[in-house]
């Protein structure tokens, strides 16, 4: 762009004044006439040639409306959009939306970090155009060099170090196709991946690549969970994945417990929301180890040690029990307890060494064993106080698999019985774990007392009764040691809490009960805002749970401005029904291969065989041994024949020759396979991840930075996955007595185990660095897509400023000619084929209730036989018609019709919205799919999503509400009510942000100006929530929640990681200091996980790299300055950078900002001599035993609703300071 | 009485989360080219710690502003126009870059052209002013967040002097508060009546300061004259800059970047209506602490008749008249007396006003014992002691160290608290809260609704201008705050073409400072911001 010289101006020479004004009264100041006319300068910047709409597609749940001003055909600069629909007169607006970070984007487009081009490491890159140039066909020339291990392995060290060379998108795209085609082909298209997170945050681009792996048979990873943002307690209390309020509902709050969640800096266009509801009169408590932006606007600072929130929660519910559950019964708490609840329902109590423990839930079954009750095992039971009698209350999962119309919470005249202390039979002693006690993970036991009554043949109490116990509530006449006040330190009283988590006894007691008082005066009004800081541990699961139960005790959840509000990822795609049809295809073939990321990453990294932490070693010291001698990659293998848990790749087989195999040995596919397994000569693949064909070969990454930002054991990815000669792990493998018994060992160790990694990106992130091809992307200010959030109820678009830059184009665009050319290559490669899926049993369909009573029965032991479906999963035959691929992808399918829509176990029919679709979007002409409506443009898909949705259609959410008014027997469609007639257009959502409606995909009501709560469906029309009991569960009765003493929410203590692992010291033989701190690694201002944080501006504002907070005192005791470099390792790797030393952080801790990449600043390390890596070069994967649970009720699997969690927060690093001197190179 | 109309600002700083999108949002559109790099006109603070520029706040150091001299009478703190004289080349009170910060880029490029090599690529920090690559980053514009490195320099926050001993770097006692700042387009701008060329000037219809581009001689006066250092010296243009309050955006009623941007929604814009000829009494009264009310005393009620009367007489449009009434900041500032001045005791009446921030319970208090009534949640929140932001730090910011305004203030925040707790929470009415910080019950609700509803409209009243007076434009009048006995001399009396550093007489034309013309002035920044000494030992 030229720049305009200068000009020699008529103003020139005009400088002086023209003439002199009056001098002001006292001869202070006077008015000058003066040539004012160079104002224009500034004007002149501020003028702009055009103003478009758009928002940012980052993981951050801010989804904000953006103005981005165009002027000379640049994009100059963004501001927030201030013109968000109305919340009313009476609370404050969503405007403006954004933060600094969102602000600075516009950096990017023109940037040098931006990739302006395709580009291929050279010797890949020669290599492949010599092959395909020798032998004529790209699929055959990629053969030729992944088939020879020398060749491939050559190139494959080459990962990282440079190199690159410019591609056309011709050759980038051949290569691409070429590597799809081989390896299915060869291995089967499970061998394939992509990675994608957080559709909610670009929908059509999320779907663009999903819908094609999903069209191919590859495997589509999860991430919600991978990303620890997933919280299990949501499955296991709420049935739910995650369902909050959005961030206008805190205004409603009369009392906010933030705890875990830095709303200023991860919520930042929200966090306004918190500030303004304390001028209504809202307390704020924050619950931090660190004085951190939220806690300025605290009314109290409670500074819980790392990681202990579960126990001060835990004394908040003994006082909230005492006090308002015993000590004084509270009417609404009660009603809301009996009716939403599990507290009534009836547990049976087993004897262990003379005393009882407490075992699984009452079944109708248990009752009359002889009694033919349809799904009887699934069907909970309560007493009714006003007969005494065992009642089996509507609403269970047996109601919702059974007879129509019974699966709703209404009493219809029951009054269940919350606690059986004036009825008992007898009062019985029970012994409960408790893990804050001992060396290991393993804690003690304390006894306590329940009442208890003969029901069924069972010796059985109340959830209410084993949680008063759980929590040391007393009552007169029970059996057991109780603390005797709240200054008692047993469990788990507030002194007992000041001991682990620091905080002031009288302090934790005063908020607990102004929390239940004020949900008592306000009939629930009372929030906990949580987040990363309390859920990325590895036992969140109980933390959160421990949360949840002072909600539930309080009668908060369902309620506006109460209940739960946990926010981290933007998980929530509103049009959720829409994109899941186009994401996963399944307008054309069902269903796709969802894999949890979380075991897929710690296979296929090889992290398994540096496992220290056994799963047997969580267990309750009331276990039965369940898991004893297992090993974590056991529990994966046991999960996957089960049925529990996806794993892909399946078998030690191509799924494509199984099918034909099969069918040319005359037996059923299903008959087949559980042959070959039961007979050995198949086998799960996830038993062998080392073998070269059981690694996944292929993988797409768009829209992600799985190295620099979200890949748990970064080292491991690197030296095993992609067989780098960088890696810097130290860690020893697995010693030989705790190796698997079911997955083999091989002496090699796996490395280089992917043959092709692509990046689609907009900028040069590590991912990319390490890829093998990179695409260049269109930035989120040069395309068409869709976001949404939790956060708030509108839909936004992006739209193009401006033509997407030098050669970078759409995710859309990248994915068709990705999808066309794989296409055309399939032509002679592949045709079409017969695919066997092998489907993990799913939540919210009839799979769930397939293994009752929580108890394990494992076919290969031959505990049961092999069912799939059943006892093992459903094996599912799908046709692949490979050649078609880039036909169906462009178009949307006929399953839309033939099959309807299904979400969250609900259906409906769209024959309308297709008809409505191909007038809108244009009807293919010819081909496979001729006649359907195109999705080839961007908008079109786009359209397409909106208009699948009940959120965006409201005749699809009136007939999703009409179809579930037929399961639940009660009525819900008056809830769409008026919106019937409205649907958002793409269009609509281009002029102005538009609110979502009420949706039967949602758990919410949202009309008429009212804030998104979640459950207020299920609290106001008496619907279900989709669990096991249908009610809210403090207690999860699976045997191996049980076997890990988790039955009811409890505190557990960080993992011990210094006690299993001791000394993680540099051992180099220098005797310089060191100190093992705990190692946080929360959310950044500056950054959006490692989105901006390589921008200038963000760089700016902070340090200009990575920092490692440390407190006063260990800076003094390792003589660290502020700003000093500093090396912080353990076992997984080292990281290289300066210190920023605060009294902000307490003793003994220590933050790094996560997902802080390798690529800017960072320098080679002190102890290796290596590019200093990311926060995960410090983090390993840890898995938790309860979180491959399936085929249970809730817990059973989802893509991205349970599944174990890639948890970092546990881990310790050793800090010292740097003496050599900083290099780079 | 001479009545003029003059934007201003409330920021309410119990609301600010420190995202600093007003910086980004500013930086992008104003300051992000050649010359002004290291330009915020607007940044934002961590306090306690020394800001930007470092310790910006200490006079004694910097003398900017204005101090009263043995007579009593205001005269600029860097002193008259004889010290301009004799120091007009080698001004001693410029910070250097050292004292803002040396801004950087990185070498991006590396990572997509990296050849092959050993290690995996990486962009390595450059200065974007000597082009070196930068080992070591060792200070920034925000150095400071959240805090960090405070325990090396908490101390040197000149707001600690004198209360040393309630401002700790210890775990127990952290507190942090945000300080976005702007210009403060005083009433009373030593920055104006600092500059030698008359190219500063305060418009007449909107008070807006401003640096004429084309007249500035680069004498750098203002930097050091602006007590808040918010007048900076690009190293290109050879110009000085500063926060223009958007006025090509606040001439078209919309408001300024920083706070449509603004997503705590902290920002307030109004026009307050003052009486030009009150400016010297109320910016010399005696007493520090008499300054607040002295600069109120200033601001004229827009609903009295006798003042629409004059401002219509002294040509304030009829409309800005009305949006005077409806004004945020005259409401915060005058009504409900929550606003407080940016460091009164600088004497330059500035016009960005803050509201101070609540902060939480110290420790120390924290606990009630068991017996804690739930019902009464805020029962220590009417004390501003013991919150843990000292009173006296807020002081030291907002009051010339009177810290019975900032109690005042705290007082009817909690106040509105209380009373809308029981009004929104619990259903209850009762007026006992605000009586007892001296208000209605209406009063608080209307404040409440001001502060916490906050809509945009309610944010921002702003005028547009009136453009249909653009044949005036031409010749439009601006005031200085200058002509005093020993004054620098009034709007360009030291009407020199000296030349001073070479290249300082090139016109620089309407828009191309904003440009990296091939033209450009390209200075000595060594010189601009490095080290004085040098430029003594050289002679200038």
């Amino acid at each position: 762009m030229a720049r305009p010289k200068p000009r020699k101006g008529p103003l020139l020479g005009l400088h002086r004044h023209l003439r002199r004004g009056p001098i002001s009264e006292e001869g202070w100041s006077q008015l000058v006439a003066k040539d004012r006319r160079w104002e224009a300068s500034y004007r002149g910047r501020w003028s702009h040639d055009k103003v478009v709409r758009s928002t940012h597609g980052v993981n951050c749940t801010g989804s904000c409306s953006w103005k981005v001003y165009v002027k000379d055909g640049l994009v100059t600069w963004e501001t927030q959009a201030t013109d968000y629909p109305s919340t009313g007169p009476d609370m404050p607006e969503y405007e403006p939306r954004g933060c600094p970070r969102g602000a600075s984007f516009s950096w990017y487009i023109y940037s040098p970090l931006r990739l302006k081009r395709p580009y291929v490491r050279g010797t890949l890159l020669a290599l492949f155009r010599q092959q395909r140039e020798r032998l004529g066909d790209p699929v055959e020339a990629w053969a030729s060099i992944v088939d020879d291990p020398e060749v491939a392995r050559a190139y494959k060290r080459e990962r990282g170090r440079g190199g690159f060379v410019r591609a056309s998108w011709d050759d980038a795209v051949d290569l691409i196709a070429a590597a799809h085609v081989h390896t299915i082909k060869r291995d089967g298209p499970d061998r394939v991946a992509g990675f994608s997170p957080i559709p909610a945050m670009s929908m059509a681009s999320y779907a663009a690549g999903a819908r094609f792996y999903s069209l191919i048979g590859g495997v589509v990873l999860s991430f919600y969970d991978w990303y620890a943002d997933l919280p299990p307690s949501s499955p296991q209390t709420f049935g739910d994945q995650t369902d909050v309020p959005e961030s206008g509902d805190w205004w409603n709050a009369g009392y906010l417990l933030v705890w875990g969640t830095n709303l200023p800096t991860t919520r930042t266009p929200d966090a306004h929301f918190m500030t303004e509801a304390r001028y209504r009169g809202q307390k704020v408590v924050v619950v931090s180890p660190d004085y951190a932006e939220h806690t300025k606007f605290a009314d109290h600072w409670l500074a819980a040690q790392p990681g202990t929130d579960g126990a001060l929660a835990m004394a908040m519910g003994h006082v909230i029990l005492k006090e308002f559950h015993v000590d004084r019964s509270t009417p609404y708490f009660q009603q809301y307890a009996r009716r939403y609840t599990d507290m009534p329902l009836l547990v049976t109590l087993r004897e262990r060494d003379g005393v009882h423990v407490p075992d699984r839930l009452l079944r109708a079954s248990d009752l009359d064993p002889a009694s033919e009750v349809e799904n009887g095992d699934w069907k909970p039971v309560l007493i009714d106080e006003r007969s005494g009698e065992p009642v089996v209350p509507n609403g269970s999962v047996g109601h919702r698999y059974g007879a129509p119309g019974e699966w709703n919470l209404r009493l219809d005249g029951v009054q269940p019985m919350l606690s059986l202390h004036e009825h008992a039979d007898e009062q019985v002693a029970v012994d409960l774990p408790r893990f804050d006690v001992g060396d290991g993970e393993h804690g003690g036991i304390m006894r306590r007392g329940v009442p208890a009554r003969r029901v069924g043949g069972h010796l059985v109490t109340t959830v209410l009764d084993l949680t008063l116990a759980q929590y040391g509530v007393g009552r007169p006449g029970l059996p057991g040691d109780w603390p005797t006040d709240y200054d008692d330190p047993q469990p788990h009283t507030p002194a007992w809490q000041e001991a682990i988590t620091g905080v002031d006894r009288r302090l934790a007691a005063r908020v607990a009960r102004e929390f239940a008082r004020n949900a008592e005066r306000t009939d629930g009004r009372s929030m906990i805002c949580m987040g990363a800081g309390t859920n990325h541990w590895f036992h969140s699961d109980q933390t959160y749970r421990t949360f949840l139960a002072l909600v539930l005790m309080c009668g908060c959840q369902g309620v506006n401005g109460g209940g739960w509000a946990h926010y981290v990822g933007q998980e929530k795609v509103r049009p959720l029904a829409g994109l899941q049809t186009l994401a996963f295809a399944t307008d054309w073939s069902r269903p796709p291969r969802h894999q949890s990321a979380t075991p897929f990453f710690y296979l296929a990294s090889e992290q398994w065989r540096y496992e220290h932490i056994r799963p047997a070693d969580h267990a309750s010291p009331l276990g039965r041994g369940l898991l004893d001698g297992k090993h974590v990659a056991d529990v994966n293998a046991l999960a996957a024949r089960l049925g529990w848990l996806p794993s892909y790749p399946s078998f030690d087989r191509n799924p494509l020759d199984l099918v034909d195999e099969a069918q040319a040995s005359g037996a059923s596919v299903a008959d087949h396979v559980v042959r070959e397994l039961r007979e050995g000569r198949l086998h799960f693949a996830c038993e062998d991840p080392g073998a070269p064909g059981n690694h996944p070969k292929v993988m797409t990454i768009w829209r992600a930075n799985l190295l620099g930002s979200s890949g748990k054991g970064h080292e491991y990815f690197l030296k095993h996955l992609l067989g780098t000669s960088e890696s810097a792990v130290r860690a020893q493998e697995t010693p030989p007595e705790w190796r698997p018994q079911d997955v083999r060992w091989r002496d090699e160790a796996a490395e280089g185990k992917l043959d092709l990694l692509t990046t689609i990106d907009f900028r040069m992130t590590s991912t990319a660095i390490f890829s093998d091809v990179v695409l260049p992307a269109a930035t989120w200010y040069e395309k068409h897509d869709l976001s949404t959030t939790d956060l708030h109820p509108f839909v936004h678009t992006f739209n193009p400023a401006v033509s997407p830059a030098w050669e970078s184009k759409t995710d859309w665009q990248a994915f068709e000619r990705i999808a066309t050319r794989f296409s055309e290559l399939a032509e002679r490669h592949l045709g079409v084929r017969r695919d066997l899926v092998v489907a993990p049993l799913g939540h919210d369909s009839p799979d769930e209730i397939a293994q009752p009573l929580g108890e394990v029965r494992d076919w290969r032991a031959g505990e049961c036989e092999p069912i799939p479906g059943r006892t093992m999963p459903k094996l599912i035959v799908v046709e692949r018609d490979y050649p078609a691929v880039a036909a169906k992808w462009a178009a949307l399918g006929p399953l839309v019709e033939q099959l309807g829509t299904q979400i969250k176990g609900t259906s409906w029919d769209a024959s309308e919205e297709v008809e409505h679709l191909r007038a809108h979007c244009g009807a293919v002409r010819g081909g496979i799919a001729d006649g359907r409506p195109s999705l080839r443009r961007v908008e079109d898909a786009c359209e397409a999503i909106l208009s699948l949705s009940g959120t965006t259609n409201g005749r699809l959410s009136v007939a999703g509400f009409r179809a579930l008014e037929k399961t639940c027997g009660v009525p819900m469609a008056h809830l769409a009510t008026g919106s019937e007639d409205l649907r958002i257009s793409f269009a609509d959502a281009q002029v102005q942000p538009r609110t979502v409606m009420t949706s039967p995909e949602w758990s919410g009501i949202e009309a008429h100006g009212r804030r998104y709560s979640p459950f207020t469906i299920n609290v106001e029309c008496d619907k279900p929530w989709h669990t096991l009991s249908g009610r809210q569960q403090l207690y999860v009765d699976h045997s191996w929640m049980l076997e890990l003493g988790e039955g009811l929410p409890a505190y557990r203590p960080p993992l011990r990681y210094t006690a299993i692992f001791g000394d993680q010291g540099a051992r180099d033989g220098s005797q310089r200091k060191e100190l093992t701190l705990q190692y946080l690694t929360p959310h950044s201002k500056w950054s959006i996980h490692s989105e901006y944080q390589d921008n200038v501006h963000m760089l700016t504002l902070f340090r200009g790299g990575g920092m490692l907070w440390i407190s006063v005192e260990d800076a003094a005791e390792l003589q660290i300055a502020d700003n000093d470099w500093v090396e912080s390792y353990n076992r997984n790797g080292v990281v290289a950078l300066r210190a920023t030393v605060s009294q902000r952080i307490p003793q003994g801790t220590c933050l790094m900002y996560h997902a802080k990449d390798r690529n800017v600043g960072v320098p080679l390390t002190e102890l290796q001599g290596r590019r200093g890596g990311t926060d995960n070069s410090l983090t390993r994967i840890v898995m938790k035993p309860t979180h491959f649970i399936g085929g249970y009720a809730q817990l059973s699997f989802g893509f991205n609703y349970y599944g174990p969690t890639g948890s970092q927060r546990d881990e310790v690093t050793v800090l010292r300071k740097r003496e050599s001197k900083v290099v780079y190179e | 009485m001479t009545i003029r109309a003059q934007v201003g600002m409330v920021m309410n700083l119990d609301k600010c989360i420190g995202c600093h999108t007003c910086s980004v949002t500013c930086k992008q559109v104003w300051t992000d080219r050649p010359g002004a790099e290291y330009m915020w006109f607007n940044d934002v603070e961590t306090k306690p710690g020394v800001g930007y520029p470092k310790r910006w706040e200490d006079q004694e150091q910097w003398r900017g502003g204005w101090e009263l001299d043995r007579k009593g009478r205001l005269r600029l703190k860097a002193g008259g126009k004889l010290r301009k004289l004799l120091s007009i080349f080698a001004n001693p009170d410029l910070p250097t870059l050292d004292d803002y910060y040396e801004p950087w880029t990185y070498d991006f490029e590396q990572l997509v052209d990296a050849p092959r090599q050993r290690h995996d690529p990486v962009a390595r920090a450059r200065s974007r002013i000597t082009g070196e690559q930068l080992d070591e980053i060792s200070w920034g514009p925000n150095w400071e967040d959240n805090l960090a490195g405070s325990p090396e320099r908490i101390h040197h926050d000149p707001l600690t002097v004198g209360i040393e001993d309630q401002v700790k770097a210890q775990y127990e006692q952290a507190f942090m508060m945000y300080l976005p700042r702007i210009c403060e387009h005083c009433l009373n701008p030593s920055c104006v009546a600092s500059c030698p060329s008359g190219a500063m000037y305060k418009r007449e219809e909107d008070g807006i300061v401003l640096v004429d581009q084309q007249k500035c001689r680069s004498w750098r006066f203002c930097v050091s004259g602006c007590p808040y250092k918010k007048v900076y010296f690009n190293h290109r243009s050879g110009k000085a800059e500063k926060c223009t309050l958007c006025y090509p955006r606040i001439e078209q009623g919309q408001p300024t970047i920083c706070s449509e941007t603004c997503v705590g929604r902290i920002r307030y814009l109004g026009l307050v209506l003052y009486d030009v000829d009150r400016v010297e009494a109320a910016a010399s009264v005696p007493d520090e602490h008499d300054l607040l009310e002295a600069q109120r005393s200033v601001f004229l009620d827009p609903s009295d008749p006798l003042v629409r009367a004059q401002a219509l007489a002294d040509g304030v449009p009829e409309d800005w008249i009305d949006a005077a009434i409806r004004s945020p900041v005259y409401l915060l500032a005058m009504k409900y007396r929550v606003a407080l001045p940016l460091h009164p005791e600088y004497r330059t009446l500035p016009m960005v006003w803050y509201v101070p921030p609540l902060s939480p319970i110290a420790s120390t208090l924290e606990t009630d014992g068991y017996e804690a009534d739930p019902d009464e949640v805020f029962s220590a929140v009417d004390d501003p002691d013991a919150m843990r932001v000292p009173v006296d730090y807020l002081a030291n910011l907002l009051a010339a160290g009177d810290g019975e305004v900032i109690r005042g203030v705290l007082r009817r925040l909690a106040a509105m608290r209380h009373h809308m707790r029981k009004r929104e929470v619990l259903g209850e009415h009762d007026d006992s809260r605000p009586r007892a910080v001296g208000m209605t019950s209406q009063e608080v609700e209307d404040l409440y609704r001001l502060l916490a509803i906050a809509k945009y409209e309610d944010r921002y009243v702003i005028p547009p201008a009136h453009t249909e007076l653009a044949g005036q434009l031409m010749e439009q009048k601006g005031t200085c705050g200058l002509d005093f006995e020993d004054g620098p001399g009034n709007c360009g009396a030291i009407e020199r073409d000296v030349s001073g550093p070479p290249g300082y007489e090139s016109a620089v034309d309407a828009e191309a400072f904003m440009l990296p013309g091939e033209d450009r002035v390209d200075l000595d920044i060594v010189q601009m911001l490095g080290d004085r000494r040098r430029e003594d030992a050289e002679g200038r």
